[in-house]
């Protein structure tokens, strides 16, 4: 199963660094990467796949969020379809 | 991959826009329950409420985590039980009693189906069932109750409205303690639809299968923040960003909806995309109407905006799901809409502005506290006006106003949660006693003669 993973905060170093780390230590595989700085605002989306993951879905949500604020950023992790169905004819 | 801003945009919508499936609702059908006496249909009313509905909560849940994506509700509907309690009218209460008891057991937020189909006529038995309204729904906690008197095909039942003003202000007598509470879970419908998520109102319809997954999406704050994003845009820009707003709110729904129909081994029924405003700011319809360019909700020019909102909100609803269904447009509760609160308090919006918006949107006259010493056939006569607006039209229109005891212009009354506070209202002195008193049917109009 597919999940998109955003990472949106303020820019600073080591924040794909640490979130890589903290995904692989849960068994997620990063798929594809896509990041950029807009308005000194860093933001990253990143396509994982969750088939070798170590707990479920749900679970790794809320431990993304929860990750998320003890670096100061918003990390969200998400099932694909959510986006393939709100911007895919 | 995705496009980087479409994913963003997402998550805003979720994060800072109030963006969320406003409901899951699973329409049971209660026919199989029909047994000799009320006791014995209770049991099973409320045997099978909760197998049916037994992982509904849960279900939701587990969705909400993995899509990321708030449930704000799950709700049940049943099938209106003045059709299965017509052999024991005068104790329908214990049904709706054991419906209550289901719902607290499966801690959903709300169960409709406390309902009677009175559009053309009322048999004795429906009218025993009506008059026990006011009691359950003083006696129950999550039941909603609502009863269809008029229709395009079938014309308005007078018999019916009359009746449905006493016992508008009966509920509201025996909920005095909570300004008129009960009031705000009992409904009275023309066209009323078979498939609606949304509460108070909804029911499980007769033509309807077994078990059925309706899902209701809702975000004024989506739409409201994409009009902001494009200040200078005319009508048709606005019309056609409305549009594509709606289409990727309802896509959101129809995929939970899919899900959720699957886990709980239910069929996909509709979704329904409605803009349901909450008290919260930045969830509200009359904030859309203002940022289109009004002052304030209730001006000139209102009924226009909310017309073309209406409109906009059903194409791309309707481009977006293979099943759009239920109410589909834009709802205007005024307790529960914080733009609609405060141009009620300033003075800006009044019940007839109010009515003439329900001729182009898609419920009624809804949430409105009015004074407690308002007569029954004024009320009645409320409904017989809306009850119009939806025959002619060919459209549902609605009436959910609350007298509230003791209470008078000047005052408010406040429900807490997502069914907010409302100043009361005035409404017109003069009285309507002698038309509500004259009965019978208003005759269906010309042009519901199609066949």
């Amino acid at each position: 199963m597919h999940a998109v993973v955003t990472v949106v905060g303020k820019d600073k170093t080591g924040i794909i660094a640490k979130v890589s780390a903290f995904l692989a230590e849960k068994g997620v595989n990063i798929l594809d990467i896509s990041q950029t700085i807009l308005q000194d605002y860093f933001a990253m989306i990143m396509l994982v796949d969750l088939s070798g993951a170590k707990k479920e879905l749900s679970a790794l949500a809320t431990e993304c969020a929860e990750m998320g604020k003890n670096i100061g950023m918003s990390i969200h992790l998400q099932h694909e379809e959510i986006f393939n169905a709100m911007h895919r004819v | 991959m995705f496009n980087q801003y479409d994913v963003l945009e997402t998550i805003n919508m979720i994060e800072r826009e109030h963006l969320d499936i406003r409901t899951i609702t699973m329409g049971i059908s209660l026919l199989p329950c029909i047994a000799g006496s009320a006791d014995e249909t209770a049991k099973k009313v409320y045997d099978r409420v909760c197998s049916q509905a037994e992982k509904l909560v849960d279900v939701a849940e587990s969705l909400s985590k993995e899509y990321g994506i708030p449930i704000v509700n799950k709700r049940v509907s049943v099938t209106p039980a003045s059709l299965i309690c017509a052999p024991f009218a005068a104790r329908s209460a214990k049904i709706g009693k054991a419906l209550d008891r289901a719902a607290e057991t499966l801690g959903i937020d709300f169960l409709g189906g406390y309902s009677a189909l009175v559009h053309k006529g009322m048999a004795d038995y429906e009218k025993t069932f009506i008059q026990t309204i006011p009691e359950v729904l003083a006696s129950t906690q999550k039941l909603c109750s609502s009863v269809n008197i008029g229709s395009s095909k079938s014309g308005i039942n007078m018999d019916a409205v009359r009746l449905m003003g006493e016992i508008v202000k009966q509920t509201a007598a025996l909920t005095a303690d909570k300004d008129g509470f009960g009031c705000a879970k009992l409904v009275v419908f023309c066209n009323a639809v078979e498939d609606n998520p949304f509460m108070a109102g909804a029911f499980h319809g007769v033509g309807e299968s077994g078990t059925v997954i309706n899902v209701g999406v809702s975000g004024p704050g989506v739409v409201q923040h994409a009009i902001e994003s494009i200040p200078n845009a005319d009508l048709t820009e606005l019309a056609e960003m409305i549009k594509r707003t709606a289409f990727k709110i309802t896509r959101a729904g129809q995929l939970i909806a899919r899900e959720a129909a699957k886990r709980l081994g239910a069929e996909f029924g509709i979704v329904d995309l409605s803009l349901a405003p909450t008290p919260a700011r930045g969830d509200s319809v009359a904030q859309i109407l203002e940022e289109m360019g009004l002052e304030s909700v209730g001006t000139h020019g209102t009924t226009a905006c909310l017309a073309m909102l209406n409109d906009a909100v059903k194409k791309g609803g309707v481009m977006a799901s293979s099943r759009v269904g239920g109410l589909s447009g834009a709802f205007i509760p005024v307790s529960e809409d914080i733009g609609m609160i405060e141009a009620a308090e300033r003075g800006g919006l009044c019940i007839d502005k109010l009515e003439a918006m329900t001729a182009v949107c898609s419920v009624g006259l809804d949430m409105i506290a009015i004074p407690g010493d308002t007569p029954a056939s004024t009320i009645s006569a409320i409904i017989a006006d809306e009850a119009a607006i939806g025959m002619i039209n060919n459209k549902t229109t609605a009436v959910r106003v609350i007298p509230a005891p003791g209470k008078d212009v000047g005052d408010c009354v406040n429900f807490g949660g997502l069914l907010g506070r409302a100043p009361i209202m005035p409404v017109h002195k003069e009285a309507s006693n002698k038309f509500i008193e004259r009965g019978g049917l208003i005759p269906a109009p010309i042009h519901s003669n199609k066949n």
